[in-house]
Formats: C-alpha cells, structure tokens, sequence
C-alpha cells in the first residue's frame, strides 16, 4: 500500500465525459487520490474465512409481480429532454 | 495450408412479459415512441428499480432447458457507459454471478437432402444472464432521435463457447433457441421485432493449432439466414487474409444484407472500461430447489426429444417430423389425433403435413381456428383405408371438410362420393379395360408391370374417381393372371 495512490485523472475525466481544466485537474488528482487511501484502509482488515457481499444487507428476493403499474405520456416523458422531434429524443447523430 | 474457423455466438432474447424488467410500466412492440416509458426506464432521479419475477423465472426456465446450472445466489451489476440509448448511462447486467452457468443446445446440422436429417451435436455455452434492454436511435443526416419503449426490457444473454465451426452451425444453433424458447414459451423470439438478436465472434486458425486466431465481432446480423451468410462471408474473408501473408485485427465489423459484405466499425485498441460494480438498489437474488423444481415441471418435452419419440412411438419419417416438431400446436395437434389411434399416425402425418398446412396457409388463419379438429383428420384416414374413397377424392373430401367442419363421412355422404356401385361393377369395367387395351395388356404381360397402371388409369375414368385402386389393382391382376 503507497500513501499515494495513481489516479490518471485524464483517463477518468474522460470515462466521465467531464472536461476539467489544469486547475480542476490538479485538485481533483488530490482529492480523488486520498479518497483511494482512505479506501485502501480496508485492505487492512484480515478478511479470511469471510465470504463476499454484494449488499450490507442480508435481503434477498425483492421482487414484484408482472404488473403494468405505471404509465406516463410521451410528451410527459420528453419534458426533461433539452430537444425532442415526434415524441423522440433529439441526440447530437451518434453512428457507432 | 488448411484453415478452421472458431465462432462464439451471444444471443440475446427478450423474455416475455407485460411489464419491464425493473418497470412497473408495459413493455412490448409496435407501441408509439415512447408510449412506454416512466421514471425508472427514464432514469429519472430518485427512480428505484424493483425486480420483475416474471424475468427471473423465464431466465431460470430457459436454463433449465438448456442445462444450466442455476447457482443458489446471483447479483446485479452496472455496466457504466454513455451512450443515448441508455438513460442511466449503465445497464443493469449481471458480471461475475450470473443466474445460469454453463449448458448445452442441441442443433440439428442439414443433412444430404432435405428428406434426410442431419447430424446432431451438442453446443456448449458459457452462460445465461438477465439485464436490461436499450432504447432505440433512428438517425437521420444531422441528428439521432431516441424512442425509449425497449429500454428496460427483460433480456437475456445467451453466451455460447466458441465451439461452432460454421455458418450453417450457428444456424441450428439460432434455429434449436429459438425453437426451445417458443416451446417453453419464454420468449416469441421473432428477430424482426427485435425479440432475438445475435452477434457473432469469429476467428480463423491454421487446422490442428490450438491457440484461437484473433477474433473478429460481428453485428447487425438481424435474421437466423442474415447470421449464416454474414459468418460464411467473414470466413472466407479471414481465411483469405491469412492465406495472403496478413494478420486479422480484433475489431468490431458490421454485416451488410444487402451487399452481401461485411465491413469495418470500430478497432478494439481502447477496449472499453465497464467499470462493472454492484448495483446497489437491488437485492441479489436467491434460488432454492422448491423454485427451480416448479419451473423444471413447467417445461414441456423438447423439440429434439420429441423428436426421437415420433420415431420410435410413431415410426414417422423424417420428411413428417422435420415440419410438425418445430411448431409446438402443431405437434400437439398432430398427437392428439396419433393417439387415438397410434397404427394410423403416418397417415394423419402426411394430412397433417401435407393437406392441413396448405388449407391453413391458403386461407391464412392460425391452425387454433381451423374447424377441422384433429378426430376429423383420423375420419377421413379410417374411410380413405376401408376403402370407400380413393386418396384422390379424399384430398377434395379435405377441403370440403376444412370449410365446413364437418367429419369425412358427412362430405362423402352429402356430396355423393361413396361409390355408387358394387365390386362386380368394378370387375366389368376391368374386363372392359383389358378387352378395349390389347397394347397393354401385352405389354404387361412380356413382363412390364408399369404397364398396368395405364389399364387401372382406365377403370378408374369409367368409375369416375371413386373406384379402389388397390381393388382394382387386384382385379386386373386376377383376370390377367
């Protein structure tokens, strides 16, 4: 364990689609960097013999039945979008 | 050099349900755009998916049938990437735990011609998994429009080893998923509404290495056929790279249907970072013996295994079973007539196949609503066997039957097509035959056989269709003997 933790924060600003400038990047290095050794405390902790767990809480099975219980309407649905065309969401032409 | 290709296929099959996967809002296809959408699929803060039982058991079910394991515990994860047609910018998938381990799918290779069947093999896979659906983009010249009423739709991901080796594999493979998924009715599975898709990961390597070759992904495959030709088109395409020195690039490439050439999308140098974690605003999910066995009761007999049955309980020819056993209603209403009388099944096989399809067909409604009910084809088996009417008259007794519902003797009754005449009728008209057809008659005599058939073509005219023809056969025989 080192005191500090790697960030490629150019890496994680884009994964992010968050553009930061030389400032922003500086600080959030620093930042994201200590929150990583203070994460990296738990590997302190002797966790043999323990299984892991993908919720703190030991609840299983929370389900419903296959019901239509919800229902908006599309203009409703679009009110949020910064642009819409025929109840569609408009998006800068994404062509994968 | 020789060359062998290696193909992974990842089907994905939505599960059949009224609602989404993690939505109380509908789910399903030809809605208007964004008719089916709330704050769950939308994203909207605050918005807390709640598990659909309905996609668990179809999943487990399916596992079942295809012999997966069905781990006790499995969990949820987020697979996090921007892309508009997710609206969370991750899609609730499974990683590391997924419902359903390992399995096998039974395909049925073509065989030398289409009455012949093919071989059978088993193809592993790697696993099932449960996630949500994505929106869908139209693009247009200078933007896109996202419609949202698939995003949140239950679907499964059904992983294959790379353990198929050609186009016409991945073929049955689709094909027997397909047939399987319908048959335990979790899914329609129809590829033009989307309900099954299918991306494939091909390689080619120098026969007898073991190392795979690098792999190329290959999408936009949107029909079972659309699947063969675009796996057929990439290897030859790579086989051929190879052969000319070069070196094939893990990337992603696209198959075009139309011109029959698949071509390039994305190079695989950045591979994406999933950054996969738990969700946590869903519990994992725990699956006991009591759940797996009540689903394991609802699955019907498979597709092959009936298959097998037909052979052996009903000693049925391929040319039948290869056009009954893909269609469940079908082959449940084909058995209900065998079982009244299991002797006669090749016969109602052949009605079935043959007349039944092409009425149903013709007239364009769903086998369920044909008024000719499976005791009626066994009606006209038993009169077109005593005898009483020829099997060319039965064909016009089928069609009479599928429009009015009626059994084979009521047609027979009321359009007069019983003969109208007794045997020693028929013996005159074969006496007539023999005596009017010296040519024949000697023919069949010097030893031709097929020579009799134009004297019982005789006999039969002067019966006007409705005479025996083993009957006759006899006669004539008899008298020439």
């Amino acid at each position: 364990m080192s005191d500090k933790p790697k960030i490629d924060i150019d890496y994680i600003s884009n994964l992010a689609r968050v553009a930061l400038s030389e400032e922003e990047k500086a600080a959030y290095s620093k930042d994201l960097s200590s929150i990583l050794g203070y994460v990296e405390k738990l590997n302190e902790l002797d966790t043999d013999g323990i299984e892991p767990m993908a919720h703190p809480y030991p609840v299983y099975n929370v389900w419903r039945e296959d019901k239509v219980e919800s229902k908006m309407s599309p203009e409703k649905a679009m009110e949020n979008a910064p642009a819409s065309r025929q109840n569609m969401v408009i998006v800068p032409k994404v062509v994968e | 050099m020789e060359y062998e290709a290696v193909i992974g296929l990842e089907v994905h099959v939505q599960v059949k349900a009224d609602s989404k996967i993690f939505a109380r809002c509908g789910a399903g296809f030809g809605h208007g755009p964004n008719e089916l959408a709330d704050p769950v699929v939308l994203g909207l803060p605050g918005a807390l998916p709640v598990m659909n039982k309905k996609a668990l058991d179809g999943i487990i079910k399916a596992g079942l049938a295809l012999g997966c394991t069905i781990p006790d515990v499995s969990k949820w994860d987020r697979k996090n990437y921007f892309y508009p047609d997710s609206p969370n910018n991750y899609q609730i998938t499974q990683y590391d735990q997924p419902i359903c381990d390992g399995g096998e799918v039974e395909i049925e290779l073509p065989g030398a011609s289409r009455n012949i069947m093919g071989e059978h093999r088993k193809v592993k896979l790697t696993r099932i998994h449960l996630e949500n659906d994505v929106g869908k983009l139209t693009h247009f010249s200078s933007d896109s429009l996202v419609d949202y009423n698939r995003a949140g739709t239950s679907l499964m991901e059904i992983v294959s080893e790379p353990d198929m080796h050609s186009g016409e594999e991945a073929f049955a493979f689709l094909t027997s998923i397909r047939q399987i998924m319908v048959y335990c009715g979790i899914s329609d599975c129809d590829m033009e509404k989307g309900q099954m898709r299918a991306d494939a990961n091909i390689s080619v390597r120098p026969k007898g290495q073991k190392a795979l070759g690098e792999r190329i992904e290959l999408k936009n495959l949107n029909s079972i056929t659309g699947v063969k030709n675009g796996i057929e088109y990439e290897i030859r395409r790579q086989t051929s790279e190879l052969k000319k020195g070069r070196t094939i690039t893990q990337a992603t490439w696209r198959w075009d249907a139309e011109l029959g050439v698949t071509e390039e999308m994305r190079k695989k140098e950045n591979a994406h970072d999933y950054r996969y974690f738990p969700d946590p605003d869903l519990m994992p999910v725990r699956v006991d013996d009591e759940w797996r066995n009540r689903l394991r009761a609802e699955i019907p007999e498979l597709p092959y295994e009936k298959q097998r049955r037909y052979f052996e309980e009903f000693d049925l020819p391929y040319t039948i079973t290869s056009v009954i056993v893909p269609d469940r209603e079908l082959a449940e209403y084909f058995e209900e007539a065998a079982n009244l009388a299991p002797k006669k099944a090749q016969a109602i096989g052949n009605l079935v196949v043959n007349d039944l399809l092409r009425e149903v067909s013709e007239v364009g409604i769903a086998l369920s609503e044909s008024k000719i009910r499976p005791p009626h084809i066994l009606s006209l088996v038993e009169v077109v066997e005593k005898g009483t009417i020829t099997k060319n008259i039965a064909k016009e007794v089928f069609v009479e039957m599928f429009k009015s519902g009626e059994t084979a003797e009521e047609v027979i009754e009321r359009k007069g097509l019983k003969p109208d005449f007794d045997d020693s009728q028929v013996k005159t008209w074969c006496e007539e035959a023999i005596a009017e057809n010296p040519k024949p008659v000697e023919s069949f005599k010097a030893g031709n056989d097929k020579a009799l058939n134009s004297l019982k073509g005789q006999v039969m005219k002067k019966s006007r269709g409705k005479a025996n023809p083993q009957l006759v056969d006899g006669i004539i025989r008899d008298l020439l003997a």
